[in-house]
C-alpha cells in the first residue's frame, strides 16, 4: 500500500511538472487523455463492476459537457457554478434514465438506454436555437484562467486525480464489494438482503455523474461542444476503451483511453484509415487478450509473485 | 396540412417501411438464430446499395442490368457474410453479448473503411430503372412508380420469409436450433451448418435493402451508423427473433418518421426514438413474443 502511493505521487508529481518543458500540442493532448481516462473508468463502474449494459455513458459526457456550456453562454452566473451544475445535470438524467431503464435487465438494458441516448442526441442535434444543432457551440467564454491551455491542464489534473480517488475509494468500500456481488451473483445477492435495484440505480448515478466531470473537463480543454460527443458511436468508442485495458480491472480502463487517444491522434493525422485499425485493434483484443492489457499485466504479475513464493 | 400531404407521407413512410423490414427481418434472423447483436448488418446494408450503384453502372441503361443489381449485391453480400461467419463468428458464439456486439462493431469499422478504399469518399447516385421512372395518379396525387415497386416488393419478401420459416425443412430446423441448440445438435443435425446459412441469408437480406434503396438515396459512406441503431431498434421493439416483430417495428419507425417530418419538421428524427421508449415503457420485451 506503502509503495502504491508513493508510485501514485510520483506519476502525479510527473504530470505536475510536465507542461513546463513540453508543447502546447502536448500539454492538450494530455488533458484530453486524462480526461477520457476519467470518462472511461467512470464507465467501468457500472459495466465492469456492477454488470449493468450502459451501452451510451456518452450521453452522460455529453450532458456534462452542454449542462456547463448552456450555464456559461444563456445565464449570467460564474462559470465555476456552470462547471458544478454540468455534472449535476448529468446525474439527474441518469437517475432519470435509470429509472426508466432499470426493469430490465442486459441487453434489453442496453437498448432502451440507447434508445433514450438517441432520443436526447437527437433534441441535442436539431435545437439549433439553443444548443446550437449539429454545429455545437464553439469559443466558449471560460475564464480567465484557462485561457492559457496550462491553467486548464492543471484544473484537469486536479479534478482528475480527486475524481479517480474518490471512485478508487468507492470500488474499495463495502459498497464497491456489494456491486461486485450484484455482477457476480444477483440472486444470492437478494437473498443476503442487499436491494439490488437502489444500488444499481446509486451505481448508475455515480458513473453518470463523473462522466459528466468528464464532459465538464471537456468544455474547459477544448472551449466547444458538439452532438457528436454523444452520438452512439463514441459510446462505443469509451467501451471499447474499457475493454482493451482491462474490464475488470480499476487501472485498466485509464490505460485503455491513453492508448486509444494517443492512437487516434498519432494515426489520425498520418492516414485516414484510422476506424480500420481500431477496428483491427478491437478483433485482436476480444479474440486473444479478452482480460485486456492491464488484466495481462496484473495476471503476469500475479503469476512471478506466485511462482517467487513457491 | 391537408389530406393530399398526409396521403404522400403515408406513401413515403410505407416505402420507408418496407425497406427497413428488409434489413431488420435479416438482423432478427441473425439475432434470434444465432444470437449475435451484428453491428455489422448495416454495413452489409451499405455494401449491398455500394455493389447495386457499381453493377447497374457498368451493365449501363436497360430494366436488365437493374434486376442484375438487386440479385448480385445481395448475393455478394452473402458470400462476405460467409467468410466472416466461418471465419470468425463461428468461434465466438458462446461469448457474452457485450462481447460479440462489440466484435461486430469492430467488422462494421474495417467493412466501412474497405468501402472507403473501394469506392472513395463522394457519394454516389444512381437512376431509377426506365421502367420505375414517372408517377402513377393516386386519388389525383403523382405517386413515383418506385415507392409504388418498393411498397409490393416488401410484402412478396414477408411472404416468401413466411414460407422458408413455415414450410421447409431449413426453415423448421432453424427455429428449433434457435430455441434449443443442443437439442437439434443431438438428433444429428449439422447445426453449425444451419447457423451458418442463417447468417448468410441475413446478410443477403440486408444487402436486398441496401439494393432497393439505392435509386432513391444519395449512396454515402456512414449511411450504415444512420440505419444500424433504427434497425436494432426495430428490433427490440418488434420482439427478438420475431419476423413478424420487425414488420411491426418497420411501420411503427416508418410511419412515425414520415409523420414526425410532416408534424414538426425541425425535431421530426425524435418521434420514432419517442415511439420506441413508449414502446419498450409499455411492453419491454418487444410487441410479440420473442424467440430468446
Amino acid at each position: 500500500m506503502v509503495k502504491r502511493t508513493v508510485l501514485f505521487i510520483l506519476i502525479f508529481s510527473f504530470l505536475a511538472v510536465l507542461p513546463l518543458f513540453m508543447p502546447r500540442f502536448y500539454v492538450y493532448l494530455i488533458s484530453i487523455i486524462l480526461l477520457t481516462g476519467l470518462l472511461a473508468t467512470s464507465l467501468n463502474l457500472a459495466i465492469g463492476y456492477c454488470g449493468i449494459y450502459q451501452f451510451h455513458h456518452a450521453i452522460f459526457y455529453g450532458l456534462g459537457a452542454y449542462g456547463s456550456t448552456l450555464m456559461i453562454t444563456k445565464t449570467n452566473v460564474s462559470p465555476f457554478i456552470a462547471f458544478i451544475v454540468g455534472p449535476i445535470v448529468a446525474l439527474l438524467f441518469s437517475l432519470l434514465i435509470g429509472l426508466i431503464c432499470l426493469r430490465l435487465t442486459k441487453l434489453y438494458f442496453g437498448m432502451l438506454q440507447i434508445s433514450l441516448g438517441s432520443l436526447i442526441w437527437a433534441i441535442v442535434y436539431r435545437w439549433y436555437s439553443f444548443t446550437g444543432g449539429d454545429d455545437g457551440i464553439h469559443g466558449i467564454p471560460v475564464p480567465e484562467v484557462f485561457a492559457n491551455i496550462k491553467g486548464s491542464y492543471y484544473f484537469t489534473l486536479i479534478i482528475v486525480s480527486i475524481s479517480i480517488f474518490i471512485l478508487y475509494r468507492i470500488v474499495n468500500s463495502p459498497f464497491g464489494k456489494t456491486i461486485q456481488g450484484i455482477r457476480d451473483n444477483p440472486i444470492r445477492t437478494v437473498s443476503i438482503g442487499v436491494n439490488i435495484d437502489v444500488h444499481k440505480l446509486v451505481v448508475l448515478m455515480i458513473a453518470g455523474f463523473f462522466g459528466g466531470v468528464s464532459g465538464m473537463l471537456f468544455v474547459v480543454v477544448d472551449n466547444a461542444v458538439f452532438p457528436d460527443m454523444m452520438f452512439w458511436t463514441h459510446s462505443l468508442e469509451i467501451l471499447i476503451m474499457t475493454l482493451l485495458g482491462g474490464m475488470y480491472t480499476f487501472w485498466g480502463p485509464f490505460i485503455g483511453a491513453v492508448i486509444i487517444v494517443s492512437l487516434r491522434t498519432y494515426l489520425g493525422s498520418v492516414t485516414q484509415y484510422w476506424p480500420m485499425i481500431l477496428g483491427i485493434i478491437l478483433i485482436f483484443v476480444i479474440i486473444f487478450l479478452p482480460q485486456g492489457i492491464y488484466g495481462l499485466i496484473e495476471d503476469f504479475i500475479k503469476g512471478n509473485a506466485h511462482n517467487a513464493r513457491s | 396540412m391537408n389530406s393530399s400531404s398526409i396521403l404522400t407521407q403515408l406513401i413515403v413512410g410505407l416505402s420507408r417501411t418496407m425497406i427497413l423490414f428488409i434489413v431488420s427481418s435479416g438482423m432478427s434472423l441473425i439475432l434470434g438464430v444465432l444470437r449475435i447483436p451484428n453491428v455489422a448488418h448495416g454495413s452489409f446494408y451499405m455494401i449491398g446499395a455500394f455493389l447495386s450503384y457499381t453493377i447497374t453502372s457498368f451493365l449501363g441503361e436497360g430494366s436488365y442490368s437493374f434486376w442484375l443489381g438487386i440479385t448480385l449485391a445481395p448475393i455478394i453480400v452473402g458470400l462476405i457474410g460467409f467468410f466472416l461467419e466461418r471465419g470468425f463468428f463461428s468461434y465466438l458464439y458462446e461469448r457474452e453479448h457485450l462481447m460479440l456486439l462489440l466484435l461486430t462493431f469492430g467488422f462494421a469499422s474495417i467493412l466501412g473503411d474497405l468501402v472507403k478504399l473501394t469506392w472513395g469518399a463522394e457519394y454516389r447516385t444512381m437512376n431509377t430503372p426506365a421502367f420505375l421512372q414517372g408517377s402513377a395518379d393516386f386519388f389525383g396525387l403523382p405517386i413515383p412508380n418506385y415507392n409504388l415497386f418498393l411498397l409490393l416488393i416488401g410484402p412478396v419478401i414477408a411472404i416468401i420469409l413466411w414460407f422458408i420459416f413455415n414450410k421447409t425443412k431449413f426453415g423448421k430446423i432453424a427455429r428449433a436450433a434457435a430455441v434449443d441448440k443442443e437439442m437439434v445438435s443431438a438428433v444429428g443435425i449439422n447445426v453449425n451448418l444451419i447457423f451458418s446459412l442463417t447468417f448468410v441469408f441475413g446478410c443477403l437480406l440486408a444487402g436486398l435493402g441496401g439494393a432497393l434503396i439505392a435509386p432513391i438515396v444519395n449512396i454515402s459512406l456512414g449511411m450504415d451508423h444512420s440505419l444500424i441503431m433504427e434497425v436494432f431498434l426495430i428490433v427490440i421493439i418488434g420482439g427478438l427473433g420475431n419476423i413478424w416483430g420487425a414488420l411491426l417495428g418497420s411501420l411503427i419507425f416508418g410511419i412515425t418518421q414520415s409523420f414526425g417530418i410532416l408534424i414538426w419538421p425541425q425535431f421530426g428524427i425524435i418521434f420514432p426514438y419517442l415511439a420506441v421508449v413508449i414502446v419498450l415503457l409499455i411492453r419491454p420485451r418487444g410487441l410479440l413474443s420473442s424467440t430468446w
